[in-house]
């Protein structure tokens, strides 16, 4: 069940913007037509695989290909001779930074593997089977090194080192001795001490997480086919392809124009496709071999070779007043980056106590390498275990003040004018709406049974905006093409159509928008930071406009007026002033149908950095019921609240909560990286990493608050990454109300549940 | 390493192909005849992303070999509309935005076409035990199980 909360009705009238037609690319997805990554056939295509390493930690002597390429059907052996060295530069990957020394290495390891899984070599050939076989024949010499998986492991003095010359950033003096330690980020406000000092109860926890992977169903894939004179096609799953243009140009030494990237359809991405991992491969083995290349990569290959997010350690202090006010809070996380620095621990940091309006407040972050897969992007990159770790500890201190955990958030929630910790001033937010929402909610009023926990939590992102492209055609007939480069992970093709209808004025099924190619429009940064909708939409309707102007102008044209004596209402054009009600007034499909004499075609087209961006906020609440002789739990109720802004679809606003709230259930109840001693990844299929199935979880309610942005012509937030953030704490929450004990490991899978029971009870 | 002849027959229509003994039905499917709609999402028979019917069961492509198909009655989700009718659990997958990448979309609507051919009127408890087969990671089912729930009700009034 679905409630929408309107508050600004009166704002604006809108005819299209909140209603839920059938999504444009609706048909393609129901009948097998839609494209992705590895649907994509080509004449003489080759297959490419990938040849990883067994070693999470080992220096490679030598490489040997020559076996490999002897064997008939085999077109080309690639290592890391075909890729030049790269110096130390960060660029901006999602949330995230990159550094292009790294990512070669990533893609391709060069003086040392570090991490099982870690690519070697490659092969193009003409079959599967040929290929399977070619990379049984390459001669790697590898001697072995130490290794180490856990951050506060990596942290020790005598850990392992996953590389010579990382000396700590943010550290004063910078550290002369090397460590696993990439950086140390801190954000402060007021005076902490001064804050515990004034409070009448303190809690001091400490948690641990696991990495989790993103999910995605379809793994990683693509096609590459380079011409000999250096043209490059390249078609592949992704969240951003103009970001994998660049990457795919820097790391084979090409003038970006020279490569033109299509965004496939994607079958999920959640961050984890916003970075390159087998294009730059592909697009190597076919300049080498002048054919297309595909590449594919088994789910084996994602879960040990592709980005999970974090793993992390995080230590958190909060202290209150008896009449329930925050006075001071502290946090330490130390988050695993994976072989090379950048995990999400910066904005873990940020987004820590973001909920909260707090005068004292301290986070320090550390960035951790470990011999695993370099992390990725996962949905609030950073967020969900930060807040995890707060939101526990702010439950347990509303229940040793004996305040209602609600009541507790709302007496210290951040609010329109709220200094954040991490620096900015809010505007309008919908925090408040949210945790009153919920109080007033039949599910939070709903009584429990014996044995049963219910738990509510809170959570933050920021969303982010950025450069965008977008061209509006208006076709001879009165329809519309919209082109954005924002890749379509869940929607947004629909609530493109939506926004851009509305503002010419024509009926949605009229706009076709697609996703354009690299050549074919300007940059647009990746889909991520719950920015597709927000950024293209505002760039659809600048777009609009522009077309709306011309319209203006060509109607002015016909009726011997001038053009600022035009008005566009409802899809037509109106002589206005003086001139009002003098000529009838023309339709979008009466001045297209005319442009040939007018003027010409007839279009819009927008440019920007959209800027304006406005977090979102969000409550959870959750029941659960603990099986307490096997340890398993079962959700029984989930109702997520979140500020939308705006939902320009509902339905696939609804969905990015159910989803978000989904993953995040499997986050906090069964899905972790499980490695033994060797360093080896030990579940990496769907069977032994448990994502969340039907018959493990209810049905989702959403209750999808409105508090526009006041910078976005429809009044969007972005609502994509926000509902993974409160879960993993609602559902601890309800644990510690149904069993009594404060779990703070995630997840909280039976064995751990079974074993934390028979503590409780003294066995 | 000769490759096997097979005949069968797919979404009605009689099919001739080629394989090798190891490429499984998906392989066929997607590498040999370009039916690129099932889906390959582990190879392990875990997601269901490759869910098709061989007659009349439920199976992973991705589980069964291509030279075992002889005789066989394939049906893939390219043939689940007739002409340019959806079927009804696809319309109502489309109506209740019961997908968002739509990548586990097809395998979804097989395995939720089986479960109505058997059982008319299954339960919400039915309907997702049925379907724990396969993994959508975008929507946390709910939408999906509203639409199948939805399409059984209407094919039950007859509409």
């Amino acid at each position: 069940m679905s409630q929408a909360l309107k508050l600004d009705d009166d704002e604006q009238d809108l005819k299209y913007v909140g209603t839920r037609p059938v999504r444009p690319d609706g048909v393609d997805k129901v009948t097998g037509r839609a494209k992705f990554g590895a649907d994509l056939h080509l004449p003489g295509m080759l297959t490419g695989q990938v040849l990883r390493s067994p070693h999470p930690h080992a220096r490679i002597v030598s490489i040997d290909t020559s076996k490999a390429e002897a064997l008939a059907g085999v077109k080309a052996v690639i290592t890391r001779d075909d890729f030049q060295d790269m110096e130390s530069e960060f660029v901006p990957a999602g949330e995230m930074m990159v550094n292009y020394r790294d990512v070669v290495r990533n893609v391709m390891a060069r003086e040392k593997v570090l991490y099982e899984g870690h690519a070697v070599a490659a092969v193009a050939a003409t079959s599967n089977s040929i290929a399977r076989k070619a990379l049984r024949l390459i001669d790697v010499e590898y001697e072995v090194l130490p290794h180490v998986i856990d951050a506060v492991a990596a942290m020790a003095p005598d850990a392992p080192l996953l590389h010579d010359d990382m000396m700590t950033e943010g550290v004063d003096p910078k550290p002369d001795t090397p460590s696993n330690v990439s950086k140390r980020v801190e954000f402060a406000l007021g005076d902490v001490e001064k804050g515990f000092a004034e409070a009448d109860v303190i809690v001091e926890r400490e948690f641990n997480t696991k990495p989790v992977h993103q999910g995605y169903i379809e793994p990683h894939a693509c096609v590459a086919s380079m011409s000999e004179d250096g043209q490059a096609d390249l078609w592949c799953s992704t969240q951003g392809h103009y970001v994998v243009r660049t990457h795919c140009a820097r790391l084979l030494n090409l003038d970006v124009s020279k490569i033109r990237v299509t965004a496939s359809e994607i079958g999920g991405g959640f961050g984890g496709k916003t970075v390159v991992y087998l294009e730059p491969l592909a697009l190597a083995l076919s300049q080498k071999t002048g054919h297309p290349v595909k590449m594919v990569m088994s789910r084996d290959d994602v879960f040990r070779a592709t980005g999970p997010t974090s793993g992390a350690n995080v230590w958190v202090k909060m202290g209150a007043t008896k009449d329930g006010r925050i006075t001071a809070a502290e946090a330490v996380l130390k988050y695993q980056a994976g072989a090379f620095q950048g995990s999400p621990v910066q904005p873990g940091c940020m987004c820590a106590f973001a909920p909260y309006d707090l005068e004292n407040v301290k986070t320090v972050g550390y960035d951790v390498v470990t011999n695993r897969p370099k992390v990725a992007a996962y949905r609030a990159p950073g967020g969900p275990i930060s807040e995890y770790a707060t939101e526990s500890v702010v439950d347990e201190l509303a229940k040793m003040l004996g305040i209602d955990p609600v009541d507790f958030r709302l007496r210290n929630a951040a609010r329109e004018g709220t200094h954040a910790a991490y620096g900015p001033k809010f505007g309008p937010i919908g925090l408040v709406e949210t945790l009153e929402q919920a109080k007033a909610h039949e599910h939070y009023n709903t009584p429990l049974k014996p044995g049963q926990g219910r738990g509510i939590a809170s959570g933050f992102w920021f969303n982010i905006g950025g450069e965008t492209c977008v061209t509006l055609n208006i076709n001879e007939d009165g329809s519309a093409t919209l082109m954005a480069g924002t890749p379509d992970i869940g929607g947004s093709r629909a609530s493109l159509a939506l926004m851009t209808a509305e503002r010419l004025g024509i009926e949605p099924e009229k706009v076709r928008p697609l996703i354009a190619d690299t050549s074919s429009l300007g940059y647009n940064f990746l889909t991520g930071g719950s920015r597709a909708t927000f950024s293209s939409g505002m760039a659809a309707v600048e777009a609009a406009d522009e077309a709306i102007k011309e319209m203006c102008a060509r109607a002015a044209k016909i009726w011997e007026i001038p053009e600022d004596a035009v008005v566009w209402e409802d899809g037509h054009a109106k002589p206005a002033g003086d001139n009002a009600g003098k000529f009838d007034p023309l339709s979008l499909a009466d001045i297209a149908d005319m442009a040939g004499k007018t003027g010409g075609p007839i279009g819009g087209a927008a440019r920007i950095n959209a800027k304006g961006a406005a977090p979102s906020f969000g409550t959870h609440m959750v029941d659960l019921e603990v099986d307490e002789e096997t340890g398993r739990v079962t959700i029984l109720r989930y109702t997520v609240l979140q500020d939308a802004g705006r939902a320009v679809h509902p339905s696939y606003v609804e969905g990015q909560y159910q989803g978000g709230a989904v993953q995040g259930i499997g986050w906090a109840l069964n899905e972790e990286y499980i490695y033994g001693e060797d360093g080896r990844m030990q579940n990496p299929g769907f069977l032994d990493y448990r994502i969340p199935v039907a018959s493990d979880v209810p049905m989702i309610d959403t209750v999808i608050v409105e508090v526009p942005n006041p910078r976005h012509p429809y009044g969007v937030r972005g609502v994509g990454e926000t509902p993974i953030v409160p879960p993993m704490a609602a559902i601890a929450n309800a644990m510690e109300n149904a069993t009594g004990i404060r779990f703070t490991e995630l997840p909280m899978s039976p064995p751990k549940v079974l074993k934390a029971i028979e503590d409780r009870d003294g066995g | 390493m000769s490759k096997y002849h097979v005949s069968t027959t797919i979404n009605g229509d009689p099919v001739e192909y080629l394989c090798e003994p190891e490429q499984t039905l998906l392989d066929v499917l997607r590498d040999e005849l370009y039916l690129t709609g099932s889906k390959e999402g582990c190879a392990s028979g875990d997601c269901g992303a490759c869910s098709v019917l061989v007659d009349d069961r439920l199976v992973c492509a991705c589980l069964a070999l291509g030279a075992e198909m002889g005789g066989k009655k394939i049906e893939t989700i390219e043939g689940m509309a007739d002409g340019d009718e959806l079927h009804p659990l696809q319309q109502k997958f489309l109506e209740h935005a019961a997908l968002q990448c739509g990548i586990c979309t097809p395998g979804f609507l097989v395995a939720a076409k089986s479960l109505l051919d058997r059982n008319p009127d299954p339960t919400e408890e039915e309907t997702r035990y049925w379907l724990a087969g396969n993994l959508c990671r975008c929507t946390g089912y709910d939408k999906i199980i509203r639409a199948v729930l939805d399409t059984a009700a209407e094919m039950r009034s007859g509409k």
